[in-house]
């Protein structure tokens, strides 16, 4: 089974490369782009079939390494047979 | 009266290990080791330094995988008991992820690099690398960092203020906190903190690598002769 975990700066928090990339965009000619906010996305294959204890799994390893609480929120979810739940 | 010991953590990705070695030698005469990542022993310190560098490469955070290196469980036990720890540029980095300071690390507001001299205004003197300046003394400093926009939360920073828990602010040559003097965009000018008890510091300029006439500037060594005063006033 797939864990996914996207962990972003949390609203409020500045994000430089974010306001960086929305101008570029801008450069680009699309002017209706109002805000950018870069994170990362990680994959995590995990050895079990119990959808519960991968989503714990994905959520303890976000709170230990994957996110720092201080700036960043994250969100777990699981992907089985390429389907996202 | 006796020799100051220096231990300087060398994580994988460490480049300012030796500079520091040669900084405490060079500016209190110390007896300097070098402690590896996977080491927990630290050779029984009067000060431990977590050096400038990019330990484990930066991957995912400055500081993210470096606070799980075995050595960083002997950091914490030090300070835990009250043990003075210096933490210069990627070491700061790394003591905020560690817990062991507060707040979080950014990217630069200005998304470059910074590599110049910045001033620096002394904000406390409970440190034992501040211990004998004078609050409002200004310092001039290197730095060179990508990752040096530090911020906190609300919460912490009142509780900060509170307990006069920063230790530097960028400043102009004057000391006075003005547009261009923050080379990072950090929360409230902020370039240096300490903990609760005051006796772990972090930093985002290298005094390091201003502390001898022969690098044209030995502001720096100021901060490593503070602690050589400290260790003698405790006895130790």
């Amino acid at each position: 089974m797939t864990v996914i975990v996207r962990v972003f700066l949390k609203s409020g928090v500045l994000d430089p490369q974010g306001k960086a990339i929305a101008d570029a965009l801008h450069r680009l000619g699309y002017a209706q782009v109002s805000d950018v906010r870069a994170g990362k996305l990680f994959r995590i294959e995990v050895d079990t079939a119990d959808t519960k204890s991968a989503l714990e799994a994905g959520r303890r390893m976000a709170e230990t390494l994957l996110a720092n609480p201080v700036i960043e929120q994250y969100e777990v979810e699981v992907e089985a047979a390429g389907v996202t739940r | 009266m006796s020799v100051p010991r220096v231990s300087i953590i060398v994580f994988p990705g460490s480049n300012c290990d030796h500079d520091a070695v040669q900084a405490v030698e060079a500016t209190i005469g110390a007896d300097a080791r070098l402690v590896r990542h996977d080491d927990r022993d630290l050779v029984d310190p009067d000060l431990v330094v977590l050096p400038g560098g990019f330990a484990y490469g930066d991957y995912l955070r400055s500081g993210a995988m470096a606070r799980f290196s075995p050595v960083m469980e002997s950091v914490a036990a030090f300070a835990g008991k009250g043990g003075a720890v210096l933490g210069i540029c990627n070491g700061f980095q790394i003591l905020c992820e560690a817990g062991l300071l507060p707040g979080a690390m950014l990217r630069n507001a200005g998304l470059r690099f910074v590599c110049r001299d910045v001033f620096l205004r002394v904000e406390t003197k409970r440190t034992p690398v501040t211990l004998v300046l004078n609050r409002g003394e200004v310092l001039r400093v290197p730095v060179a960092h990508g990752e040096g926009n530090w911020t906190v939360g609300k919460r912490d920073w009142d509780e900060m203020v509170a307990r006069d828990q920063v230790v530097f602010r960028y400043v102009n040559e004057k000391g006075e906190r003005v547009e261009g003097a923050n080379p990072n965009g950090s929360f409230d000018d902020v370039a240096g903190v300490c903990n609760v008890k005051g006796n772990v510091v972090g930093m985002m300029p290298h005094p390091e690598r201003a502390s001898e006439e022969v690098l044209g500037n030995t502001d720096g060594a100021k901060l490593f002769r503070c602690f050589a005063t400290s260790l003698m006033a405790h006895g130790a």
